[in-house]
């Protein structure tokens, strides 16, 4: 029978609820990032580069632009006659709710997707994370240290620990305890969300597990249930790049992080590409009496403004006269004539009326939802078209078929939202 | 589509000097991030034709690498596809293709084996937007033998260069010129032709029983009184690449907006190989004015009226004015490139000046004999 060493389960179908209007309307895998990439790209390229050739990706939230970006895998070279890339939806079945109820519950509805492949090992991904990893270095660790599971932690800051996910370990990396965001961590040691199993040992704790739980879940469930019944539990340290973008302070960062003369994550290393789907190829146009500094351009880009320390998407134009700073502009995006943008994430396909200014006055916490827009970034949503003329203040958000007439003197203050439609949730 | 693509791409060609000598004309870099022959196979795809065949010889390993996969122009189906034929020896014939009709008539079993009724021509080197179903719609309305794609030079540039027609009322060609040193017309041929595959068939089996070999002299020429041959006029941007002059006027008109917006915002789009180049960075300190920068360079100098292709490196305070920086190479600080064209892969070193005049365009070329 033809087998396969080690199968990846991506899993892809978190919204991201605190990415605000940029998951209304995609999981977060698929939001953009970095100029022409979208966040499962690191994930997928990290797959194909570590000789990792089999992946499911799970999906569940807004699936349409995950599903039309990963298409049959071509970008990630991952259109193979056996394996490849599987996107795994939830589907209802005899005995069946449909839904995954929990990380580890959507693994166990797909597992005989992968007995197809009859691996010996499975490896677990989330697609929220920017870095790149060879998941082949992960896994001869397994295999050198005989493990049935091997958890990929890295090592944070004592005083950011209590919102992670911590192990502990023995001197040999040997796991003897797991603590769930804990007020007061002992320990340093993150774990990462990427886990190399045993397949035939996983199998079994999934079945249990879905047994004994609705929700099944891999830090809540499955790990613990491992760790009671005497696996060996092994932590694998990683010390490269590695960035959630979960917020979207953390989000704006890892983007701006890319500007830097010479990036701790660098883009530019030939031998370890990152792939995405290349919707547009003509080169960037920089026109007379344009200036960019301090920039990355996507394909296609046309600045004939004033562009400083940003992200600029692929297909982005920005009109004369315009001025953006410290902004991610995304793909496909249009900022008219003199438009002033500060500090701000203007979404794919938004439009940006003549003379708009946004990210403008007083830093005030978002009223609405101060969890979200909190460090001073003001968000415009996919597709949404801002009049000409209006001011919009910092932590604002904005999103939906908005028009003049939604805006109270033209203004629309720090710390208010503008969301209409099904955004609004 | 009721049709099959033939391009030609095989030709040496000497007035692109240095930049052709380890690379075939139609794997030239155009645009920041093309290559010549994406235009045609763009074409091609674009107008539903899906079955094409390119007929290479000269220096054709660069090209045939940018053609290793073909679903970059949605070439890649059970029916049809892309086919690239290059010389080979049989039995009878161990001749390299000895002519444009020649290289066909080498390959006539393609043509035989299809059930397509006609045959569209392209050449390599045109840069060109061109619906094909249009051009095929004419030619049966005209009920013509060949239609020939025509372009008016109204700036009668290098017409020396071309073919020129002349046509009646009806645009049925009547007189054609090949390369005249004394053009009387405007009218150029762009090469590119429709013709019934059937035809095809006859007129080149005919041609190389009298040991003819070139498809323009030997058909086009000789035949122009005796088939009914049309010519389409071609209204939007037509160049093709194939002088220094020229290759470099055509990188150059892309910093033109209407151009630039007739190929890459309007659809259909041109496809290329992609390449998996990270966005441009541009640092601290640098300008950039009215160029094309393309993706996986990283600019710290400053940039007047270029054109960058990708994977360019340019050190501090370098400035690069009119010139052309083809792909992977890397330019140092303190450079001055001004009225240049530098090849791909080069190599320049700190302080390095080059400086051409406006009507002397100077070509650094690599010094290792890189055949990309």
């Amino acid at each position: 029978m033809r087998k396969k060493e080690i199968v990846a389960m991506l899993l892809a179908g978190g919204q991201g609820s605190r990415l605000g209007v940029l998951t209304s309307h995609v999981a977060k895998p698929a939001v953009s990032f970095g100029g022409k990439y979208r966040i499962i790209d690191f994930t997928l390229s990290n797959c194909i580069n570590s000789g990792i050739d089999t992946v499911g990706v799970l999906t569940q939230y807004q699936p349409l632009l995950l599903n039309q970006h990963i298409g049959i895998g071509i970008p990630w070279d991952l259109d193979k006659n056996f394996g490849g890339v599987t996107i795994l939806p939830p589907f209802v079945s005899k005995d069946n709710n449909a839904w995954y109820t929990g990380t580890a519950n959507a693994v166990y509805q797909n597992i005989p997707y992968i007995d197809y492949y009859n691996p010996e090992y499975i490896l677990i991904l989330s697609g929220d994370h920017i870095y790149k990893m060879d998941y082949e270095m992960m896994l001869n660790y397994h295999k050198k240290k005989k493990a049935d599971v091997t958890i990929a932690v890295y090592r944070v800051p004592i005083e950011d620990a209590h919102r992670f996910g911590l192990v502990k370990t023995e001197e040999d990396g040997k796991i003897y305890d797991f603590e769930e965001k804990p007020p007061n961590p002992t320990s340093d040691l993150a774990s990462m969300g990427i886990y190399i199993f045993e397949w035939k040992a996983f199998r079994q704790a999934l079945i249990l597990s879905e047994e004994s739980y609705e929700d099944s879940d891999f830090g809540k469930h499955i790990l613990p249930y491992m760790l009671s019944k005497n696996f060996n539990l092994y932590a694998y340290e990683f010390d490269g790049f590695w960035k959630d973008v979960g917020t979207l302070e953390a989000y704006w960062d890892a983007n701006m992080q890319l500007i830097d003369l010479v990036p701790e994550f660098n883009l530019y290393e030939s031998y370890w590409k990152i792939y995405t789907k290349n919707e547009v190829q003509p080169p960037q146009f920089i026109g007379q009496g344009a200036s960019v500094e301090m920039c990355i351009l996507g394909e296609g880009a046309e600045i004939y403004g004033h562009v400083y320390n940003s992200v600029i998407g692929s297909n982005v134009i920005i009109e004369k006269d315009a001025i953006i700073r410290d902004s991610i502009i995304m793909n496909s995006a249009i900022i008219g004539e003199g438009v002033q943008i500060y500090k701000s994430i203007i979404a794919e396909k938004a439009l940006i009326g003549a003379h708009t200014k946004i990210g403008m006055g007083e830093d005030v916490i978002n009223e609405e939802q101060p969890h979200i827009y909190y460090s001073g970034i003001s968000v415009v949503g996919e597709k949404t078209v801002i009049p000409p003329n209006v001011e919009i203040g910092k932590n604002c958000a904005i999103d939906g078929p908005v028009t003049k007439s939604s805006f109270i003197d033209n203004k629309l203050a720090s710390g208010k939202n503008l969301i209409i439609g099904e955004g609004s949730d | 589509m009721r049709a099959l693509g033939i391009i030609l791409a095989g030709g040496k060609n000497e007035r692109l000097k240095d930049l052709s000598t380890n690379r075939a004309l139609a794997a030239m870099p155009v645009a920041g991030s093309y290559r010549s022959i994406d235009f045609a196979l763009s074409n091609m795809t674009n107008s539903g034709v899906s079955k094409v065949a390119v007929v290479t010889q000269y220096n054709s390993r660069s090209l045939i690498e940018h053609l290793s996969s073909s679903k970059w122009w949605d070439f890649g189906r059970k029916h049809g596809g892309l086919h690239v034929f290059t010389p080979y020896m049989t039995n009878e014939n161990s001749f390299w293709y000895r002519g444009t009709a020649d290289a066909i008539y080498q390959n006539l079993s393609y043509l035989k084996n299809s059930h397509e009724p006609y045959a569209i021509i392209a050449q390599g080197d045109g840069v060109v937007k061109v619906d094909y179903s249009k051009v095929l719609q004419y030619h049966i309305e005209k009920r013509a033998d060949i239609t020939m794609v025509c372009y008016e030079e109204k700036n009668k540039r290098e017409l020396n260069r071309f073919g020129i027609a002349t046509v009646d009322q009806d645009n049925r060609i009547i007189e054609f010129e090949e390369k005249p040193i004394e053009p009387e017309g405007n009218l150029v041929s762009t090469g590119m032709y429709i013709i019934r595959r059937r035809l095809l068939i006859e007129l080149i089996e005919s041609c190389a029983k009298e040991e003819r070999h070139d498809f323009v002299s030997d058909v086009i020429v000789r035949y122009r009184k005796q088939k009914k041959i049309y010519a389409y006029i071609h209204e939007g941007y037509w160049r093709s690449i194939a002088s220094l002059e020229s290759y470099f006027e055509t990188n150059m008109d892309f910093l033109d907006k209407s151009i630039r917006d007739d190929f890459f915002r309007k659809t259909p789009n041109i496809m290329s190989k992609v390449e998996d180049e990270p966005p441009v960075k541009i640092n601290y300190g640098s300008t950039v004015s009215n160029s094309l920068c393309s993706s996986g360079s990283i600019i710290n100098g400053n940039i007047e009226d270029s054109i960058l292709f990708r994977k360019v490196f340019i050190g501090n305070n370098s400035v690069v004015k009119n010139a052309i920086i083809l792909n992977d190479t890397y330019i140092g600080d303190h450079c001055h490139i001004e009225n240049a064209i530098i090849d791909s892969h080069c190599n320049l070193e700190e302080g390095t000046v080059v400086k051409g005049k406006e009507n002397e365009i100077i070509i650094i070329k690599t010094k290792d004999s890189s055949y990309k």
